[in-house]
């Protein structure tokens, strides 16, 4: 390279830019009602009607929770960022600073990513206190707690990639998508005991190798296999990104 | 010609289906000047705008900023700018600080710098005692005001101001006006600026363009645009009582139209000094009383409204 100071500043410029992003995000929209309403009291009411109706014990219960909040809270966040901000006229601002698509792409990511982390810590705990379940594999647990928040974070993005100014349309689509996610992963009912009929949804899920990943962790065998879930998610983190990214870049001037 | 250009369109397009909102737009600034640019409602102004700042892409044609492809070279061409959007976007649910931070931080300016320069336009614009007050809270004016501020946090080496005035009231419209012009004279900030407002760019541009239904009509200093109107010069004349007959001001040579106003005359003429001293010997000769007479000469409204179709205005600004 001839010269790599001014690409290494351009990088450090755009890493900075998804901090600063993310930052934003987390500010003006952790705290929205229908970031809270879909990310968190959604699949909590969803989770609790499921526990009533099948009568869950907590070694089912908590992976099950863990991975439905860690669902619903990541990919909560950017179907309400773009479309917003479109609508309130900040969406041109922000594509007309020096930071890249990318850098927004991934900085939205990294909301959404955070906020469910966030929540499935909680999730973890209220498990931990109340219950008499524990974490057989806490780095196991680690580890796919980040790469699913990362895929839903993604999957997030995605979701709000329609250009659009209202919210609630994003937010109609993005149910769509996750709502029948829950019943075709198996984070209610274990992989192994889904219907025939089903298991060819199931591995087009995030949400089922997610959960055969929390499973495992809470020391339950796992489905897949952990290699082929960790593989699975982080394919899916980079095909959710790429193809958000390329949609975004799309329709940025359009709906403005 | 020594002037820096900063900005250039190249033959600027941009299509919307079969709609061509901007056609074949060329034009250049220079380092330091205010430019206005001018047109009416739809004639491409935003569009052009948005192009030169990155927001959308040119169907064709090329624009550099700074000797940065817009395109090509998005993010260094961006670093450069600072921008004032023409509806109002601050962000509602963050205070005046927060947003001005906001952008600072999405230029990478450094912290200490930021503050710093936060603060002080903070004082400039009249907000420090706001700062802690949501954008939801704050009136156009001083909604404009924080644009402007955001805008200028990153020290930016070109400003876009998209319709910066309009709107507001005269205090904060002034103070505006008056920012703009100290920052290009004592930083050398470039200033594009778009608006409706002619008067406002008549005052403040150094060379002005008008586009119109996406074609650029003109571009060139506020006087010479006006030089080129010569049919709207005119002599203005009132009386105190009674008056010259219009029939015999029409018989002066030169004179090519004559209109009557409530306590007088405007009379069109390429002439207008010869035709005043013509009017003031016949009313001399006739015994009727002047109260003013001043020759006219075209407004760049008159030079707007002829380049772009509308109605010749009933005359122009008074210079005597």
């Amino acid at each position: 390279m001839d010269n790599p100071r001014p690409a290494v500043r351009a990088w450090r410029r755009q890493f900075h830019g998804v901090y600063v992003i993310a930052k934003k995000d987390a500010v003006l929209y952790y705290f929205q009602p229908p970031v809270l309403i879909y990310g968190m009291l959604l699949p909590a009411f969803f989770f609790a009607a499921f526990v009533m109706a099948r009568g869950l014990d907590a070694v089912q219960a908590v992976p099950a929770i863990i991975a439905i909040t860690l669902c619903f809270a990541a990919s909560a966040v950017s179907p309400m960022v773009t479309p917003w901000e479109r609508r309130s006229k900040t969406y041109e601002r922000l594509i007309s600073s020096p930071v890249s698509q990318t850098a927004i792409v991934l900085g939205d990511t990294v909301a959404g990513a955070v906020f469910g982390l966030a929540l499935a810590g909680v999730a973890l705990m209220l498990g931990l206190v109340f219950s008499d379940v524990h974490v057989a594999r806490p780095g196991l647990l680690a580890g796919a707690l980040l790469l699913s928040g990362s895929c839903f974070g993604g999957l997030g993005v995605l979701l709000s990639a329609p250009p659009t100014r209202n919210p609630s349309q994003i937010m109609m689509l993005s149910n769509l998508v996750r709502l029948p996610m829950v019943f075709i992963s198996g984070v209610l009912l274990p992989l192994a005991e889904m219907p025939h009929w089903s298991r060819p949804f199931v591995v087009i899920s995030p949400l089922s190798y997610c959960s055969d990943l929390v499973r495992t962790a809470f020391g339950a065998k796992p489905y897949f296999g952990v290699w082929v879930d960790f593989a699975a998610l982080a394919l899916f983190s980079i095909v959710f990104i790429f193809i958000a990214h390329f949609f975004h870049r799309r329709g940025r001037a359009k709906a403005l | 010609m020594n002037e820096e250009t900063v900005i250039e369109a190249r033959s600027l397009v941009r299509r919307y289906d079969k709609l061509v909102a901007v056609d074949n737009v060329s034009f250049e600034v220079y380092r330091g000047e205010i430019f206005g640019f001018l047109g009416p409602n739809g004639a491409g102004k935003t569009t052009t705008v948005r192009m030169l700042t990155g927001v959308i892409a040119p169907t064709g044609g090329t624009a550099l900023v700074d000797g940065h492809d817009v395109v090509k070279e998005a993010i260094a061409s961006r670093e450069r700018l600072g921008i004032v959007p023409e509806e109002g976007n601050v962000y509602v649910d963050m205070s005046i600080w927060q947003n001005i931070m906001l952008m600072a931080e999405l230029h990478g300016i450094a912290r200490r710098r930021r503050r710093r320069r936060a603060e002080e336009l903070l004082e400039l614009f009249g907000l420090a005692d706001r700062r802690r007050h949501k954008g939801r809270m704050l009136s156009k004016g001083l909604r404009q005001r924080l644009m402007l501020s955001m805008a200028m946090v990153s020290d930016p080496e070109i400003l876009f101001l998209d319709e910066p005035t309009s709107g507001l009231d005269v205090a904060s419209a002034r103070l505006i006006r008056e920012v703009i012009i100290h920052d290009s004279r004592e930083r050398g900030a470039t200033v594009f600026l778009t608006t409706h407002n002619i008067a406002e760019a008549d005052e403040i541009s150094s060379r002005v363009a008008i586009i119109d239904k996406g074609h650029l009509a003109a571009v060139d200093t506020p006087e010479v645009l006006r030089a080129s109107v010569e049919a709207s010069r005119s002599v203005e004349v009132t009386f105190a009582s009674g008056g010259l007959d219009p029939e015999a001001i029409a018989g002066i040579v030169g004179v090519e139209k004559v209109k009557p106003l409530t306590r007088g005359l405007r009379i069109y003429t390429r002439k207008p000094g010869r035709v005043a001293q013509e009017v003031a010997c016949l009313a001399r000769e006739t015994g009727a009383g002047i109260v003013t007479l001043a020759t006219c000469e075209p407004s760049l409204e008159d030079v707007f409204l002829h380049l772009t179709g509308g109605a010749a205005r009933d005359g122009g600004k008074p210079d005597g």
